[in-house]
Order: C-alpha cells, then structure tokens, then sequence
C-alpha cells in the first residue's frame, strides 16, 4: 500500500504577531459589519480612497467592494463573478473590480468572500472616473443613496487653496447628508479622537514600510500588499495603530537579528509597481522568491500614510492619493522609493483591469528608470480577472530583467 | 572544448554545438518542439553531424519558452540574454536587436560592450510574429519561403488595417476576391508585421546599428519593410535563427572558462 502522502503542517500563528493581529482586523472588518446589519443597521459600501474618518466618526460600519473583490479573485473566484456581469452585459474592458462587485451585488454570496448589501454607497473619485459609474449603477440597481465627492485629478504638483475649499465643502455635504440618512451625529471630539489614531497607524505604517531601507530588508515586500488592507479599512481604528506598531517593532527586531520574512537569499531588490496581479499572486510572488528577487518596495508604502493636523490637512491628504496626482509628483514619489530603499529593478504590472493608472505607467516608469538608473520590464496582468496574464509570459520577463541586474551588478 | 546550446523556441527546436567557443561545429533547426521528440531530435542531429558523443560537451545551456521542461542542461537562461549575446558575437557592434520567433517579437537594446540593458516583447497578441505570416501564406497558398519574392515584385502594398491575425485574414481574403494581385497582399502583410514591431522597437529607442534575428529575419519582405518603417538599415546573418541556440552556446563557453 502506498504511503499517503504527508501533508506539511503550517505552524500555528502567533496570536501575538503583527501579522495575526493584521488578518484578525480585516476579518473583523467584513464580520462587524455583517453583526451590524443583522442588528438593523445601515451600513455601506465604500471606495478605497473615500475619507475613512467620515464614516469611523459617524459611527458608521462600511465594507470595500474593491477589498472584497481583490479577495475573492486571490482565491479564484474572479472569472466566476467576471463572466456573471459580463452576461448581464458589463463590457469585459471595465475594471474587473467593478465586474466582480456588480456580479456579487446581484448574486449576493460568494464563498471566497461574503459581506452585507449596502444601504448607501460612498464615492469618491480621487482613485479614478470608473468609480462613479460602478457605484452609479449600484445605487440606481438597489434603489439605495450614494454619496459623491468629487475630487478632481489635479495637474499641479501641490494641492490649491482652491481645492481645498472645493473638496472641504464636500466633505461637510456628505456628512450632513449622512447624518440625514443614518439618524448618526457628527462629533468634532470623535473625529479628533480618529485623526489621532488614523495618524497614529500611518506613522508606524511609513515607519514599518521604511525598514526596506535596510539591506537585506527584514520583510517581503509581498506582505505589504496584505496588510495595506488594513490601513485601506480600518486605520482610524486603535487596534490597527496598535497592529502596525507591533509590525515595526517586529521588522526592527529582524532587523537586529538578521532575519526576514522574505525566505531564501536577498540577491536583487526591486520595486513593483502597479496593483498586485491578485488571482495569479502565487506565480507572480515565486517567480521572483525563486529567483532571489525581493519586491522591498511599493508605492501603496507611501500612499497610506495619511498624516494631517487639521480637517484641511485631511482634504489636501484625500487630494494627494496616487491616482490624483500628476506624473512629476507621481514619479517623484516613486524615484525617493527607489533611493531610499536601494531598488536596482523596477516590475511594473501592466493591469488591464486599471486604463488610468496603467496610462500613466510607461512614461513615469520610463523616467524612473532613467533618473535611477535601473532596468525597468512590464508585464501584462490583471488585478482580478485571471484570464489577462500569462505565467510563461511573466517568467521570460522576470528572467530578463534578473538577468540585467546581474550583469549590472558585474556578473554575466 | 565544446560547449552546447539548445533553443527551444514556441514552433522549432534548435542546437548549436560550438568549440572554443568560436566554430560552431554544426547546428539543427527541427521543426517539431516541447510536447514532441523535436529537441532530442535537435541535439542528436549536431552529435551526429560532428561525430561526437554527449559526453564530450562540457556545458550545456538552454534557451526559449521551452527551457523549464528541458531537465538536461546545467544552465537555463532567457532567450533575451541568449539572442542578445548571439547577435553580438555575430554582428560586434550591434546595438538593437529585432528577433521575431514563431509567436514572439521582442527587441533588445544593447550596450558599447553588447551587453543587454533594455528589452520590449509583443504581449498578449501573436500578430506581428511568424504565427502571423503562416496563416497568410496559407490563405494565399504559398510556402513561407515564396513570401519574399512575392513582396519584392509589389506594386501597390495592399493595406491591412486589422491588428488581429484572425480579422487580418478575413481581410486578406476579401482582398483577393476583389482582385488585389498577390504580391501586392504579400507587401502589404509584410507591412503589417513591419508596423507591429516598429512600434516595440521605438519603444526600446532605435540606436544604429540594428540586426534581426529569429526565424522570420530570413523574410526580406519583412525585413525591407521594417527598414522603410523605421528610416533605417537593417542587417541580417544566413544563421538569424539559430541566434538563441548560439548565444546559449557562447554563455555556455564562459561558463566553462
């Protein structure tokens, strides 16, 4: 009789690990809210980039359709979903986030990921345009209210007084239109309370996502793409500022011993750029491990670190978001990430799923390359629907763009 | 000594066995590849040509898509360093180099020292490839290698808006009923392909002196055309596509040094 095979076992995870800690909060994120709405609450749905400390002042419960679909398509139902919008007639060409979320909207259960039906929807447009329309068409479909801030991409490299006024009117609008709909109270001492704390959590997040100065860097830059979730949801919250101190503390004392989460051999250090390829994570995360490439950098390091003073402060920071800024902030941005963090490749995913963002990428990454002087190789993905990448396709990239960096660094 | 490459590229098999890494002994292009006994048939076809046995190599590297599911070589490199190193042993001052394969295009920047710092592929899209032109020459009837000659005798380079090869070939087929003679459909095929990659090599940036390799580099058609795209001269070798092999081959000789 063949002997069964012996299947690894994973140890248990340290309760008292940042990274436990990390997956407890995202988890509860999706739980409360479905508590909540069992209790007869109204809860929402929100974009990524929406000001976070609107609905946390509130009181408010919220889930992310972009969170949910990233989920469910990093554990294989993304064509599933895809093709069920597609059917209902969503073009194939729209972001795939936004297939998955109105496919769930209408299916209403997904084993990869489950959260409540919305009551409103919170818009914001500083991540791109394709949000209004998806978030149009859930609020027409369910009969519910959205709110809409409107915050314009911005082609100067610092944010106007003007915006300011223009984006701070807003945000007072959908608070009192909040309030009118959910019977909630704004509270000038509850918000200074989750200022204190959403600043408290990206302090330490710029803090533990800057340990990748060090060579080699105490972590995988792969594991920043999960616990950004963290600070996306739930970073006005105490027991994520709490989470991610303990996730410095934890890449200072690697640190200090010489470990990393990232196994093997640091031989190359790159910055990826672009959202990460979620239904293909693991053949674009061990295409690069098993070839001693560790991604020690990204711009999610710096896009969720907001830290402001005043309710001003927190309107410039909601008009400074990545996809709002214009190409010589962006490369800037990028370029002190590469420095700063020792990157000798740039990997830039070219995501179907992302017209606006993947626009932009060739020329910033271009420049990029020049001003640091790296190699910089795309590959074509996507960041949900599986059907746009290629492994052989990635792997014959990758190799070239090791292969450059070796022999950059003296070898063949 | 002798050194092996071994190409396994997405519709042929080649091998190129190279002493002191200067001669090459002999070489094989098999047109049958992974999936088939297509790369043993290429290696036995160089042992056999030289009279020596597998035992003699001293290293062995491979190149290609197929490179993974060869277990046989001591080293594994990308087709992009490969073709990079073979077209500077070829050509020693080149500095761009254009390998269009059965279902791939890319383009290599080179540096002073002929060492690639730079490289673009065709994503997604076979169009713009050898895949390309073998469903042409099948509507038309021809074999790949009239391709050329029937180009060169155009007179008004029939137009092919479509990018995809299979609305590309509904589009040929409709310009055959309504008369276009041949070689002018041939021309305006070969421009086609010629517009696709021109766009990848203004990508990499086009620095003198530019070189084609891979399979379709010996379709002049191609080749006139991408010169005419470009403002440029292109040059070729008769062993463009034994390109990889023979840069797997050279890596192969440093390796052993």
């Amino acid at each position: 009789m063949m002997a069964e095979e012996v299947r690894k076992k994973r140890p248990a995870p340290d309760p008292n690990s940042a990274k436990y800690k990390l997956g407890q909060i995202a988890a509860k994120a999706y739980s409360d809210c479905i508590e909540a709405k069992k209790r007869g609450e109204m809860v929402g749905w929100c974009a990524s980039n929406f000001p976070v400390e609107i609905p946390e002042t509130l009181g408010l419960h919220v889930c992310y359709p972009e969170n949910q679909a990233a989920a469910i398509a990093a554990r294989g139902g993304g064509e599933r979903l895809c093709s069920e919008s597609e059917g209902e007639g969503y073009s194939n060409d729209i972001c795939a986030y936004a297939r998955i979320s109105l496919a769930y909207m209408k299916l209403k259960k997904a084993p990869e990921q489950d959260m409540p039906q919305p009551d409103f929807v919170l818009c914001c447009n500083n991540i791109c345009n394709c949000m209004i329309k998806w978030y149009e068409n859930i609020s027409k479909e369910l009969n519910i209210p959205m709110i809409m801030i409107d915050i314009p991409f911005n082609p100067d490299y610092e944010v106007s007084p003007a915006q300011i006024e223009y984006v701070r009117a807003q945000f007072w609008d959908a608070i009192h239109q909040l309030e009118k709909i959910t019977g909630k109270k704004w509270s000038d001492e509850r918000f200074r309370e989750v200022k204190e704390i959403s600043g408290r959590s990206s302090r330490a997040w710029l803090a533990a996502t800057a340990c990748a100065k060090y060579t080699p860097s105490p972590f995988n830059g792969f594991d920043l793409l999960n616990h950004m979730a963290v600070m996306v949801t739930a970073r006005g919250k105490k027991e994520a500022a709490e989470a991610m101190e303990t996730l410095l503390k934890e890449y200072e004392e690697n640190h200090q011993k010489g470990t990393s989460t990232f196994h093997g051999e640091e031989k190359y250090r790159i910055m990826f750029e672009g959202i990460a390829c979620w239904p293909w994570l693991r053949a674009t995360s061990t295409g690069l491990k098993n070839r001693g490439i560790n991604m020690v950098t990204t711009i999610y390091a710096d896009a969720f670190g907001f830290i402001y003073d005043d309710f001003d402060g927190m309107c410039r920071a909601y008009s400074r978001v990545p996809n709002a800024i214009n190409l010589e902030l962006a490369r800037d941005k990028r370029i002190k990430l590469c420095r700063d963090n020792h990157v000798e490749g740039l990997l830039v995913h070219t995501n179907r799923s992302c017209k606006l963002w993947s626009g932009f990428m060739a020329e910033m990454s271009r420049q990029i390359g020049e001003a640091c002087n790296i190699p910089v190789v795309s590959f074509d993905g996507d960041q949900a629907d599986p059907r746009n990448f290629s492994e052989a396709q990635y792997d014959t990239r990758v190799q070239g763009l090791m292969e450059i960096m070796e022999a950059n660094k003296g070898g063949h | 000594m002798f050194t092996l490459g071994v190409d396994i590229g997405s519709t042929t098999a080649k091998a190129v066995l190279l002493k002191d890494g200067e001669e090459i002994v002999s070489s094989s292009i098999v047109v049958a590849t992974v999936g088939t006994d297509g790369v043993s048939q290429a290696i036995e076809n160089v042992l056999r040509e030289s009279r020596m046995k597998r035992a003699e190599i001293r290293v062995t590297v491979v190149t290609g898509y197929g490179r993974k599911t060869y277990p046989n070589a001591d080293f594994q490199v990308s087709e992009l360093t490969c073709h990079a190193i073979g077209a500077h042993h070829e050509f020693d001052n080149v500095r761009t180099v254009i390998d269009i394969g059965g279902q791939d295009a890319k383009v290599l920047s080179l540096n002073e020292e002929g060492r690639m710092v730079n490289f673009a592929m065709n994503d997604k899209c076979a169009a713009g490839t050898g895949r390309f032109l073998d469903v042409m020459a099948n509507i038309l009837n021809l074999d790949i290698s009239q391709l050329a000659g029937e180009a060169a005798k155009a007179t008004a380079p029939a137009n092919i808006s479509s990018t995809c090869t299979v609305f590309a070939e509904s589009e040929v087929i409709s310009q055959l009923a309504s008369g276009i003679k041949i070689p002018d459909v041939v021309a305006g095929i070969c421009q086609s392909v010629a517009s696709r990659v021109a766009a990848l090599v203004k990508r990499v940036g086009v620095r003198e002196p530019i070189c084609m390799t891979g399979g379709v580099a010996r379709n002049d058609g191609v080749r006139r055309a991408l010169e005419k795209e470009l403002g440029v001269g292109i040059t070729t070798s008769e062993r463009a596509q034994l390109m990889g092999a023979l840069g797997a081959a050279l890596y192969a000789y440093d390796k052993a040094k």
